[in-house]
């Protein structure tokens, strides 16, 4: 009994500290201790933006082939690359808190382990390249901007790593845009057709009001997570919409206003409707994208196992 | 055929086969046994979109008519097409891909080499520029080969099957036809049949220490420097020239 008590109130202690810490500002290192409730969100948290990055290769990979230039199609291949490079930096911050990237693909597949919504709409048009890098990885970029000061140092440091990469990205994506907006009526029409499409669901990937987002409370405390979601969705559109009127492209909300007060947008009311059906599997592309992931990841079990086997024998020459 | 002709001609096969190559290797991505993998052979296909590029900017300068690399690349049809046939056949799966990526790297270690001492200077720039990243996909290949050939039962059956199956597509890499005799002559471009022994070298070193076999050669396809292909070509140009041909006042 005594024992028990005992550790009891050393884990309290510990808890405190951990706490003061953090509300200090420290950073936290895999070494530390940290409470297991703490380590559990950074999983679920760096797992899912992990694979978001590496099924986000999925709607971008729909072009590749199909890209109208050389150079589109070269900076269309290298971004998506840069993709999967943040799929590997964040899979490996993940695992500095003791899990595997096979357990974490498994949860992925099982359905436990998320990723982004937004993934699961189409890109139907090459203008579709265009708006998921200008407002896709723009709306990332507000969000990753946010987490380079998050509180566990692996999580920070690879966001800082991969923030200078979306922001090329973003570029490219408004690049895309800007030069249809710029070409034949056709091109007008797909690049205005996918900010149509696009735009909402961008809103969306900030997640839902603070007050209805299950985890936000510990996040803030534990330094996790430093703006509200409807903050950094107010920093996005704000940047965005001049951007969208520069190139001449409208924002497909009619309730969008100016408010000089705030110094920001009023937008629309937000069609959560349609955000909890994509995120209980109902979106055009949910099934499509895991199937997707499952049937490369099992076609390639036998070269995985290759290269295991290889390395196996080989290993067991050199300590012979 | 002037020596103008040749040249562009010439350029066009080079161009051409970096071109389809590295779109058979684009397909790959999001599609790999995993992803340290998907970002490799990604890698080599930006490296041959790049090639690409260098090289048919290059025939369009030579041809003078102002077509750019994207309107070749966009623009022509299959049978204006020169690359090997090797390149163009679908991935089937990763022990094709690698076996072709063997092939064709063991083949163009030797003739980038080669090809850098060029009379010509644009093309000798590009080829040193090509032959260290050659290297490196001779390395990537080399590796895969001796990790399925002495992997598991299954994967070294695979490579087996698949170095079998696409050896009839190898010996077309070292055909020579008018263009390359007027341009050999030159020292332009160098003697193909004069490679064939190092390539063989290379092949056969990679396969023995893989402990897998070297294919008889047998009967041998041909035809690409015709201008025939498989019935390959025409559906991956349908798809990459799509939107170049559904749009032509279209820039993008
Ligand atoms: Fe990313
Ligand atoms: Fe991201
Ligand atoms: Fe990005």
């Amino acid at each position: 009994m005594d024992q028990v008590q005992d550790i009891v109130s050393k884990d309290r202690a510990m808890l405190a500290r951990f706490e003061e810490r953090v509300q200090a500002g420290d950073a936290v290192e895999p070494r530390d201790w940290m409470p297991e409730a703490y380590r559990k969100h950074l999983i679920r948290q760096i797992s899912q933006h992990a694979h978001s990055e590496v099924i986000g290769m999925q709607p971008e990979g729909n072009w590749i082939t199909r890209a109208p230039s050389l150079r589109a199609k070269q900076i269309l291949l290298a971004k998506i690359q840069d993709e999967g490079g943040h799929g590997l930096y964040l899979y490996s911050a993940a695992e500095t808190l003791g899990i595997t990237r096979t357990e974490m693909i498994g949860q992925l597949h099982t359905g436990k382990a998320k990723y982004s919504n937004i993934f699961n709409y189409p890109t139907l048009t090459w203008a579709d390249i265009g708006a998921i890098g200008w407002l896709v990885d723009g709306a990332a970029i507000v969000n990753q901007v946010s987490l380079q000061r998050t509180s566990y140092a692996p999580y920070s440091r690879a966001m800082v790593r991969i923030c200078k990469e979306e922001s090329f990205h973003q570029r490219q994506g408004y690049e895309i845009m800007a030069k249809m907006m710029k070409g034949t009526a056709e091109q007008k029409e797909m690049a205005q057709d996918a900010m149509n499409r696009w735009w909402w669901p961008s809103l969306m990937m900030f997640g839902p009001h603070d007050s209805d987002s299950p985890h936000a409370a510990d996040a803030f405390r534990w330094k996790i997570k430093r703006h509200t979601n409807d903050e950094l969705r107010q920093k996005f559109i704000d940047k965005t919409v001049p951007q969208a009127e520069l190139i001449g492209l409208t924002v497909p909300d009619p309730d969008l206003k100016w408010n000089d007060e705030k110094g920001g947008y009023d937008h629309g009311e937000i069609n959560w409707d349609e955000f909890k059906q994509v995120i209980n599997g109902n979106g055009p592309c949910n099934k499509q994208r895991l199937q997707h992931h499952k049937q490369v990841h099992d076609n390639g079990a036998w070269v995985r196992e290759a290269a295991e086997a290889y390395k196996a024998r080989t290993n067991n020459q050199s300590s012979n | 055929m002037t020596q103008q002709e040749a040249l562009f001609k010439y350029i066009l096969r080079l161009g051409d086969n970096a071109l389809i190559h590295s779109h058979r290797l684009s397909e790959w991505c999001s599609n790999a046994p995993f992803l340290e993998e998907d970002l490799a052979l990604t890698n080599l296909a930006l490296d041959m979109i790049g090639r690409a590029q260098a090289l048919l900017q290059y025939a369009g300068s030579v041809e003078g008519k102002g077509r750019t690399e994207d309107t070749l690349a966009y623009r022509r049809s299959e049978r204006q097409y020169y690359n090997n046939l090797l390149v163009e056949l679908p991935n089937t799966d990763f022990a094709y891909t690698i076996a072709r990526l063997l092939f064709v790297s063991a083949f163009e270690k030797e003739y980038y080499a080669a090809l850098q001492n060029s009379a010509d200077s644009t093309l000798a720039a590009i080829a040193a520029k090509t032959l260290k990243e050659i290297k490196y996909h001779f390395a990537h290949a080399h590796d895969w080969v001796v990790r399925l050939g002495m992997g598991t039962e299954e994967s070294k059956q695979r490579v087996q099957n698949a170095v079998n199956d696409w050896w009839m597509y190898t010996s077309e890499l070292f055909e020579m036809d008018e263009t390359d005799e007027q341009l050999v002559k030159d020292g332009i471009v160098p003697d193909l049949k004069a490679l064939y022994p190092a390539w063989l070298q290379a092949v056969t070193d990679t396969l023995k220490a893989a402990s897998l076999d070297v294919p008889v050669s047998g009967y041998m396809q041909t035809g690409s420097r015709k201008g025939i292909h498989t019935e390959h070509l025409g559906h991956l140009l349908s798809e990459m020239q799509y939107l170049q041909r559904a749009y032509p006042d279209a820039e993008w």
